[in-house]
């Protein structure tokens, strides 16, 4: 029990929706070791931000089983709520009071806890304890939200898409925040929609997607999950027969291929050994090419290659089943 | 820390948000404040003022002139209203009757002989030429047969402003309640800052207390001010006791607290909360009694008026402030508010949306 902080059950969430129920978690399983720093990824609207809710205690589930430190909402609401730290989405907070009033105002809810001062220094937010919460950046705001999750010292802290909406600088900064905490052997649940970030940050994620865990490991092991660890991105001028991804999946070392916005992308085993044998392909068939980048293999092509869109849905258009997934041999 | 902690500083945090917002504090103690001087003073018991009139300048006109200078300068603290006289032509005085700059114009025939032009449905063109008639035929020696004195009522206490102050105060306390919980809270629920308590283990009693405690806290300043502004600046008694009139005003505005936090129940944005606050205060505004009495209404909806909290508590206030009314007298105030603080308060408890 105590190296589980955190176990879920076949948890259901339905929400009566206007054009009838939505399942917005549907099923989902998840531990969470003590001391580790977990990522929850996924798309907007995967069911993230409602199974943490679940897990804060904030919303109740529909069905399914949910123990958090070993304890149970339902018996221990109490204890949990002393024991845990949380930031939401955007919480604003009131415009007149100070960074270290607000500290000192929440640290009041618990029985023990650290001192404002430590916990201002913890975020590198000390030199702003005097100032109104309203002349805050959006990135030191979003450090003194972190300030007020850890003032009862939690040994599990929830943090919900922390880094959303923040400048690179900012993020970067909370990044080295989250990470100094994580060195102390609190655990850290963490959602997040930025891929990178759970790479940096995470020692296992879990990717979530309609409701429910599609792929669970280390940042690493997914990523070598999928065979190659490089991709190649390239382009073709346009030519009058339309070319399809396929063309290209029987290339040396060529793990998937799959048509993107303008181009294609190859997830291949030796870059060494697939762009020249591409190059060749290319000769043959009178192709010339416009654009040709190599990179290594992020958790985003995890995601494309397991659902078939990406994860930011809003800014880029499905690659329409065109992959040629090898994932489910595994 | 100790099990109070989390309740002082709360409380501490509800005083300080509304310390630090100096437009706030204007709208609450300045406001009322300017509104009470500026109708205090509108409504003031003045000399009776002068009354303009004009004079055509033709025939005896210099005579009857001289006569109303001499009124005019008839030493003494006379009631009688003194005259301030406009010359012109005939075309231009009766110009300036059309379009109503004079009351009354005055045409000055022979000395024993005067005409006077005006419109008999003005009241102040009747009270014109009573006045300017009386001065002439006195002057031209009719005698007044009966003795008569004249008694000014401008007592303390019966005045307008002794009744405006115990609207205002209760106006405040209305405001106060349904803005200090109301909003406050459906601010904290829109900027999530509600869920984020409620991930905490901070108790909900003394989130409410805190904000309840807080309101009750800002009365003081409250009442202190209108009533210090009534008191010295206007004059006016405060005959009952000053413990009931404080007592009054925490029931009242614990009423006002229950339907600010009913309104707060589930609203989740600001624009209902507003609607809401709205619909609550207009009907109060209009029917309770803070401006004029509350009894100038039909019958038929003065069931409705009365059950008001807003009509009670500003009724309750003159008893106690005007008429020095005990507790005993005030039973019916007393308890209307309580029933007002008791069933909002069970209610909005009961359906009260904590995220």
């Amino acid at each position: 029990m105590a190296d589980r902080a955190i176990y879920v059950h076949q948890l259901f969430k339905r929400y009566k929706g206007r054009n009838g129920p939505v399942d917005a978690v549907n099923g989902l399983d998840l531990e969470v070791e003590t001391g580790e720093c977990f990522g929850l990824l996924g798309p907007n609207g995967a069911g993230k931000t409602t199974t943490v809710e679940i897990l804060e205690g904030l919303n109740t589930p529909t069905s399914g089983e949910v123990e958090v430190l070993g304890r149970r909402w339902e018996t221990d609401e109490n204890e949990i709520r002393q024991r845990i730290g949380v930031t939401l989405q955007e919480t604003r907070f009131p415009d007149k009071q100070t960074v270290r009033e607000m500290v000192t105002l929440f640290r009041s809810f618990y029985h023990q806890g650290l001192n404002p001062e430590t916990v201002l220094e913890r975020v590198a937010l000390e030199s702003k304890s005097g100032a109104y919460v309203e002349s805050l950046s959006g990135g030191q705001q979003q450090r003194l939200a972190v300030a007020i999750a850890l003032v009862g010292d939690p040994e599990l802290l929830f943090l919900d898409e922390p880094t959303t909406g923040l400048d690179p600088q900012s993020r970067r900064q909370l990044w080295d925040v989250i990470r100094e905490l994580s060195g102390r052997g609190r655990t850290t649940l963490l959602t997040t929609h930025y891929m990178d970030e759970a790479e940096r940050l995470c020692n296992r994620v879990a990717i979530v997607d309609k409701g429910k865990v599609i792929a669970l490991g280390s940042p690493a092991d997914l990523i070598t999950r999928l065979g190659g660890e490089h991709i190649v991105e390239f382009a073709i001028q346009p030519t009058e027969s339309p070319i399809e991804a396929d063309e290209f999946a029987h290339l040396a070392t060529v793990i998937s291929a799959r048509a993107e916005a303008d181009g294609f992308a190859l997830t291949v085993g030796k870059p060494h050994q697939a762009i020249p044998a591409l190059l060749d392909h290319l000769a043959q068939t009178e192709r010339t090419l416009a654009r040709l980048t190599t990179r290594q293999v992020s958790l985003e092509d995890v995601f494309v290659s397991l659902t078939g869109r990406h994860l930011r849905e809003e800014d880029e258009s499905p690659s329409n089943g065109s992959i040629k997934k090898r994932w489910g041999k595994r | 820390m100790s099990s109070l902690a989390p309740l002082f500083q709360l409380y501490k945090s509800r005083l300080r948000e509304f310390f630090r917002q100096p437009a706030r504090i204007f709208w609450v103690y300045g406001f009322p404040l300017v509104l009470a001087v500026g109708l205090g003073l509108a409504f003031k018991s003045k000399p009776v003022e002068m009354i303009p009139v004009d004079l055509v300048e033709s025939g005896s006109w210099n005579e009857v002139a001289k006569t109303i200078g001499t009124h005019n300068t008839k030493p003494g603290p006379s009631l009688d209203p003194r005259i301030s006289i406009h010359s012109g032509t005939a075309e231009g005085t009766d110009n300036r009757l059309k379009t109503g700059k004079t009351p009354l114009v005055i045409l000055a025939i022979s000395p024993t002989q005067v005409e006077y032009r005006y419109d008999p449905t003005r009241p102040e063109s009747v009270t014109a030429r009573n006045a300017v008639d009386s001065i002439l035929q006195r002057a031209a020696g009719r005698p007044d047969p009966v003795k008569t004195s004249d008694i000014v009522i401008d007592e303390p206490g019966s005045r307008y402003i002794d009744f405006l102050i115990p609207g205002l105060i209760g106006l405040n306390t209305m405001g106060g309640g349904l803005f200090g919980v109301g909003f406050l809270i459906v601010n904290f629920r829109v900027g999530k800052l509600l869920k984020r308590f409620m991930a905490t283990p901070m108790p909900r009693r003394d989130f409410l207390l805190a904000i309840v405690g807080a309101r009750l806290t800002f009365l003081v300043p409250d009442i202190a001010v209108l009533l210090s502004l009534g008191h010295f600046g206007f004059q006016m008694p405060i005959r009952g006791s000053l413990l009931l009139v404080v007592m009054l005003d925490v029931i009242g505005a614990l009423a006002f607290a229950g339907i600010g936090l009913l309104i707060a129940a589930r609203a989740n944005n600001t624009e209902t909360v507003s609607g809401l606050v709205n619909l609550v205060m207009l009907p109060m505004w209009l029917f309770s009694g803070v401006f004029f009495s509350a009894e100038r209404f039909p019958d038929a909806i003065q069931p409705f008026i009365q059950a008001l909290p807003l009509t009670q508590l500003i009724s309750g206030l003159r008893m106690v402030i005007l008429e020095g009314a005990g507790p005993l007298q005030i039973w019916v105030p007393l308890t209307v508010l309580t029933v007002w603080s008791v069933v909002t308060f069970v209610v909005a408890l009961k359906i009260f949306k904590w995220s």
